[in-house]
């Protein structure tokens, strides 16, 4: 197995040193390292952070190949700095039986970009009526423990409330879509003015909120694990403090695009911009933001949601919901989160890594870079700045919300176990 | 104006007074033995619907051909939303025939939107009429009908107060007529139950009511909006007769209006749910005038858009003159 030597990499943010990455793991830190053989990276004026991960990717296959295939969208996933990724159930069929999981997890290994988890349906067929064999997907090859019906909501509360008992039995954890279907019947983008002046039907925070406040005191009463997926409103923000202050064992995740952008782009009427939860106002941008800042929020997770062209190249009602995410997600984090000085890159390492990897029960990743520890690196150049081509994607789709718009950073070099599946920028 | 129009807000005070204007003119015209004028000759329009109308697209149909258009109704019931034909493909189709105006009625708010700034067409876009968003047409025929029987004399309707009661929140006709009806002047007031008013109103620079019975006696119009009886069993109202009791405009209300107060309805009326049959065949009633102040309105739309007569519309047009 080839040998990486990166000379004078800033791991962390921290003093410049040099870096081995040899037979999988990270051999050796200090200065003025040598190593025959090895590869030299030049790694001055870069970022080394431990490879990122992410609790919460639509890879597509199988059924909609035409959007993304595991291949493509692990690879836009080593793009953006990710050594691992859990795979949403939404497929066509269902993650929802051991079968599915463990072919979903075996497409991953054999792509070899990233290792890929793949999250098992809470209910069969994402339905809401019944459990899926949680515990055989837990006991599968793919060793499922993150659960999600995410695209809907496990909104019924006697099923909630199973769902996160059963799963203690293997240490798994719910991850809840938190949407009140009754009050988002036909919802297309966030309540208020706009909403109402545009004439698109809204979709109220007091929806999102209503469900997490419900979930963080079942999750309670019967002492389990929550996750709640893309937090959007000040409010839930609020709700999951309160929880954590308590004590209660919840866990948050905020997305990208709900610390970026804002609902005011859908009076553009392009559905670029339609995703859910919504685009929100300012003032939940700056929630999300402080909350990510002080741990309320976890973890920064994608929801990249390839979808084919046809599917945002109409009419906002007819559209599908969802945005990429993965090559983008590190830029806006530095964007919204590094240089307004609310997180550190060692926050970034927790946020985008460690803490995603604590709540997936993922071993092999999410460790700081140390000897011995295995090398999922991301070598990251945070003073350049790029302009956002949806053709250079190595995703199968183009609905990405930043095309044309300028971000910082660039993910210079992605290592998976000592292996380099992004050198230079480029897909190896 | 601009090259299209896809909301009230589009117009300034000078366009939507110019579309007056005009209308006025066209509506002249209805008054000749020979109703038609070549202005438009050569020209194509064609009516785009996905949804039903049969009023609206006649009411363009008819302004489009006294203006000599020719004219290409097409009519995509079930839209993409219903996994048909796209919205794109099928502009694409008018493009290629040589569309100059497309006028648009669809299920979807922004459809019209998509359809001008996209990319896919180059011919003028007319709103007839989308999703819960807006009809902008309808509010220049109510604007006009309103300024015929108000502002006489080449006045205005500044300070004119105007009621729009109903179903606020499904109303592409109030939103429409909330923005024109402020940008010529006139003070507006919804009245509503709660439920059936949409959420950030106050935004809206209009004045909102619960309390049909405290705004008509000051309003010099009363828009009465069409309410679907399904929409109780969404639960915005308990039941047809207590809505009908508490927002309905039946004889007893009419006689709190001053004299000279018009009553109007976009139409289609329920007879009955919003507004009684006495009021509506009442003298106060215009609902019929609305008409026919639709087809002139359209004419002069269609003409300030397509004739290039404010020497703003696109170079495409001039080409098509070569």
């Amino acid at each position: 197995m080839s040998a990486y030597l990166v000379k004078n990499v800033s791991i962390l943010g921290g003093e410049p040193t040099d870096l081995l990455l040899e037979d999988g793991v990270v051999a050796d830190i200090g200065a003025d390292l040598v190593a025959d053989g090895a590869e030299v990276v030049d790694g001055a004026g870069l970022v080394a952070l431990p490879g990122l991960v992410d609790l919460h990717t639509h890879l597509r296959e199988p059924g909609r190949e035409d959007a993304e295939t595991v291949e493509s969208g692990t690879q836009a996933a080593a793009l953006g700095g990710f050594t691992a990724v859990h795979a949403m159930a939404n497929t066509e069929p269902v993650a929802d039986t051991a079968g599915v999981v463990e072919q979903v997890w075996r497409l991953g290994r054999e792509a070899g970009y990233c290792d890929v988890y793949p999250v098992g349906a809470v209910t069969v067929g994402l339905a809401g009526e019944q459990l899926a064999e949680l515990g055989a997907m837990a006991d599968s090859a793919a060793r499922v423990r993150v659960f999600s019906d995410d695209g809907r909501c496990v909104s019924d509360a006697v099923l909630m409330r199973r769902a996160l008992e059963y799963v203690k039995a293997f240490d798994g954890v719910i991850a809840q879509h938190a949407q009140e279907p009754r009050l988002t019947e036909g919802a297309q983008m966030n309540e208020g003015e706009l909403s109402g002046r545009l004439g698109l039907t809204g979709w109220p925070a007091v929806a999102e909120e209503a469900i997490i406040a419900r979930d963080c005191l079942l999750a309670a009463h019967v002492g389990s694990r929550l996750h709640v997926c893309h937090v959007s409103t000040a409010g839930s923000v609020e709700i999951v403090r309160d929880a954590k202050r308590k004590g209660w064992n919840v866990t948050a995740e905020a997305c990208p695009h709900h610390l970026l952008l804002t609902d005011d782009l859908a009076e553009t009427y392009d559905p670029i911009y339609k995703v859910n939860p919504p685009l929100r106002s300012t003032a939940d941008t700056q929630a999300l933001r402080a909350g990510l800042a002080d741990g309320t929020i976890d973890i920064v997770a994608t929801d990249h949601a390839p979808h084919p062209h046809e599917d945002k190249d109409c009419e906002w009602a007819a559209a599908a919901f969802g945005m990429l995410g993965l090559e983008t997600a590190l830029s806006i984090v530095q964007e919204t989160m590094v240089d307004p000085g609310l997180l550190d890159w060692a926050g970034v390492a927790e946020r985008m890594s460690y803490a995603p990897a604590r709540i997936g029960r993922v071993a092999d990743h999410g460790q700081p870079i140390e000897v011995g520890a295995p090398a999922n690196v991301v070598l990251y150049d945070p003073a350049a700045r790029r302009t956002v081509e949806p053709a250079e994607s190595a995703s199968l789709s183009r609905n990405t919300p930043y095309a044309g718009m300028e971000l910082p950073g660039r993910v210079v070099a992605t290592f998976l176990r000592g292996k380099a599946t992004v050198l230079d920028g480029k897909l190896q | 104006m601009k090259r299209h129009l896809l909301s009230a807000a589009d117009l300034t005070r000078d366009d939507a007074e110019l579309v007056l204007r005009t209308a006025e003119e066209m509506r002249s015209l209805a008054d000749r033995p020979i109703k038609k004028l070549p202005a438009l000759r050569g020209r194509t329009v064609v009516n785009l619907f996905f949804e039903d109308s049969t009023r609206t697209r006649i009411s363009f149909e008819a302004a489009a051909k006294r203006l000599s258009a020719d004219v290409i109704n097409f009519s995509a019931k079930g839209s993409s939303l219903s996994k048909g034909e796209s919205l794109k493909d099928t502009a694409l189709t008018l493009e290629a025939m040589g569309a100059d105006a497309v006028v648009v009625r669809h299920g979807a708010s922004g459809a019209p939107h998509r359809l001008a700034h996209s990319g896919w067409v180059r011919s003028s876009v007319v709103n007839a009429g989308d999703g819960t968003h807006e009809h902008p047409t309808q509010a220049l025929l109510d604007a006009f009908t309103m300024w015929r029987h108000l502002a006489q004399d080449g006045g205005s309707l500044d300070g004119r107060r105007v009621a729009i009661v109903g179903d606020v929140l499904h109303s592409r006709v109030a939103r429409s007529n909330a923005l024109l009806l402020q940008t010529l002047g006139a003070e507006v007031t919804l009245v509503a139950p709660p439920t059936l008013l949409p959420v950030g109103i106050e935004a809206w620079g209009v004045e909102k009511s619960y309390d049909l019975d405290a705004v008509i006696p000051k309003a010099d119009v009363v828009m009465m909006l069409r309410v679907q009886r399904e929409r109780m069993n969404a639960s915005f109202f308990p039941t047809a007769r207590e809505y009908s009791r508490r927002y309905g405009l039946d004889g007893r209300r009419m006689r709190t209006l001053q004299d000279h107060t018009i009553v109007m309805h976009p139409g289609p009326m329920v007879r009955g749910m919003e507004i009684t049959a006495d009021v509506a065949d009442s003298d106060r009633s215009v609902i019929v005038e609305q008409v026919t102040n639709g087809v002139a309105v359209r004419m002069a739309v269609l003409y300030l858009l397509l004739s290039g007569a404010d020497g703003v519309t696109g170079t495409d047009e001039s080409e098509n003159d070569a």
